[in-house]
């Protein structure tokens, strides 16, 4: 069924970045946006509008029957989820899937499968990829056998969470207790289901995933891998592709752990797999799949060629994608930068207003996706990315130096972020050098 | 010569018992366009395939003195409680804050919409069947007074 209006139900740089591939492709757009969006620069990109209720999120971007009604009245055949909202949620997926409409991401059965984080574990094992060891924790006593076979320190984390929310990092095994009890509480509360599960902390260690794309049949490809270990709490800041200083070997295993896993699962459309390594040693773990668009899918789009957004819809669609032709051929080095508006000043504190003024960098090598023009609005109501500043060359030394000049050359006012906080990161020696683990930040923040 | 809410009902009405399905009229530059519809569907209606997306309407613009009813939520709008019954309001009804102006359907599920204000129903925006946005003017209330 070929797609001829698509409802995008996001917001921010990603809906601006789903329209752009949209008109490319003569696609229609129709953006779902809440009450405070209504300006935004995607709602002047889109065809048309809808507003599918106030700025809250839980009563808008996060009600699936609004959305699906709002694309069946609307006249489109498919609904986008983008990242974040109710990209990963399986009741979007089945209502879609229920209402005739195209849901552009994985099946609502393979959502449940890898969003429930013990069942990705459970998969990954079944697929011959390792995990950090640990396991259920779904009772105090079960949980205190585990961390003692496993050893401290280690990680509490919620079975429905992902992406480092409602983790818990457990130093001494006498505070085990309280910290299930309070991961619990918050896990209930955010995700609506309380179960945990335990994994060792694995340190040194850096954050490694690679891109896939399936076409529900069982064939996949990857696009290869991003090093995103430039992190603030479990938060991603800079993400590169390739991976630096990766032994080729360790690297050809991780992309076949990655094509394996999603293979299993037959997954549908664009997909992350991401693992823990330990380089010097050729480890590496599974820690679960985000199965939707990144927000740092950009790099792999400058290395391969490939418009990630537009085979995802051909994907969707059933049309002939980039699956069928293999794994292309990757090139060159492109990093990113998420300029966020934060306050570093304040522990970074989201710090929402007007941007009164913008100045976006541009020139050889540079790409930026935003959201944000000269008098646009930042409301306090949701996640604070501004624009993804990317930087690409045939080799990373010349990628570093344009991220560089692109991130002097970039002007923010009126919105405090962490566009100097950024600059000080790439400038840093052990950055430039390459391959940086998990701590590095916050070595780079207390001295 | 021109039309009192009170001409505009009583149109309506005629065209209830008659045999037709529309009627357009057109009074000094005043066009009215009336369609009877076999009204509310059960089930959501296929979504229009030659519809373009740009939006179907434009914004009405409100009136200094009229109150706007807006819509609670987006879906899609009923102005009767079932098919072929007669519409809750109609431009002319007297109403309260708790009268029933509309319904609402979101993937199935009913929400009445009430008018919130007491007046008269001045004028309706929102068409019978059709996709309404999230604090879209639903209908304008003028006060009683005038009404």
């Amino acid at each position: 069924m070929s797609i001829r209006r698509l409802l995008v139900a996001n917001r921010g740089e990603i809906a601006a970045r789903i329209i752009r591939t949209c008109r490319a492709l003569g696609i229609e757009t129709v953006l779902a946006v809440s009450e405070a969006d209504r300006d935004s620069v995607p709602a002047r990109l889109s065809s048309r509008v809808l507003c599918i209720g106030p700025a809250r999120a839980s009563d808008s971007y996060l009600r699936p029957e609004t959305i699906v009604q709002a694309a069946l009245g609307s006249g489109c055949q498919a609904i986008h989820p983008g990242y974040g909202f109710l990209s990963e949620r399986a009741p979007l997926a089945r209502l879609c899937e229920q209402h005739g409409v195209i849901f552009i991401g994985p099946t609502a059965e393979t959502l449940e499968a890898v969003g429930d984080k013990l069942r990705a574990r459970a998969e990954a094992e079944a697929a011959g990829v390792p995990v950090v060891p640990g396991g259920s924790a779904d009772s105090a006593a079960a949980a205190r056998t585990l961390a003692r076979s496993i050893g401290v320190p280690l990680l509490v984390k919620a079975v429905g969470g992902g992406g480092g929310r409602g983790m818990k990092r457990v130093e001494r095994e006498a505070d085990l207790d309280a910290a299930l009890e309070l991961a619990a509480a918050e896990a209930g509360a955010a995700f609506g289901d309380a179960r945990l599960y335990l994994e060792r902390v694995v340190a040194p260690a850096r954050h490694v995933e690679v891109q896939v794309l399936g076409d529900g049949a069982g064939h996949v490809i990857q696009l290869g891998e991003r090093d995103c270990s430039v992190q603030r709490r479990y938060q991603k800041l800079i993400e590169e592709t390739p991976a630096p200083g990766l032994a080729p070997a360790l690297r050809a295993r991780l992309h076949e752990a990655a094509v394996r896993f999603a293979a299993r699962l037959r997954y549908r459309g664009a997909g992350t797999v991401e693992f823990l390594v330990a380089a010097d040693r050729g480890e590496f773990w599974f820690l679960e799949m985000n199965a939707r668009i990144q927000v740092e899918h950009p790099v792999t789009e400058q290395t391969s060629g490939i418009d990630i957004v537009a085979e995802q819809i051909a994907i969707a669609a059933g049309e002939s994608s980039c699956v069928a032709r293999g794994t292309p051929v990757l090139a060159g080095c492109a990093i990113e930068c998420r300029i966020n508006a934060e306050d570093p000043a304040r522990d970074f504190a989201p710090s929402p207003g007007i941007v009164s003024e913008v100045v976006w960098p541009s020139g050889a090598g540079i790409r930026v996706d935003t959201h944000i023009e000269p008098g646009s609005r930042v409301p306090p109501f949701y996640d604070s990315l501004l624009a993804k500043i990317i930087a690409f060359a045939p080799e990373r030394a010349t990628a570093l130096e344009r991220l560089r000049a692109a991130l002097a050359a970039t002007r923010i006012v009126g919105v405090a972020t962490n566009l100097a906080f950024q600059s000080r990161v790439v400038a840093d020696p052990r950055f430039a050098a390459g391959g940086v683990d998990l701590g590095f930040l916050a070595a780079v923040t207390h001295g | 010569m021109s039309l009192t809410a009170q001409d505009i009902a009583e149109i309506t009405r005629l065209l209830e018992e008659s045999a037709f399905a529309e009627l357009e009229l057109e009074v000094n530059g005043l066009k009215i366009h009336l369609r009877r519809d076999g009204a509310a569907p059960a089930t959501p209606r296929p979504p229009p395939s030659t519809a373009t997306a740009e939006a179907p309407r434009a914004v009405p613009v409100i009136e200094p003195g009229l109150t706007p009813v807006r819509a609670p939520l987006l879906g899609t709008f009923y102005r009767a409680p079932k098919p072929g019954a007669p519409p809750f309001v109609d431009v002319g009804t007297r109403v309260e804050p708790e009268t029933v102006i509309g319904i609402i359907e979101v993937m199935k599920l009913m929400n009445t919409v009430r008018a919130g204000a007491p007046g008269v129903v001045r004028a309706i925006h929102a068409r019978d069947g059709e996709l309404v946005e999230y604090g879209e003017a639903l209908m304008v209330l003028a006060p009683r007074e005038s009404g």
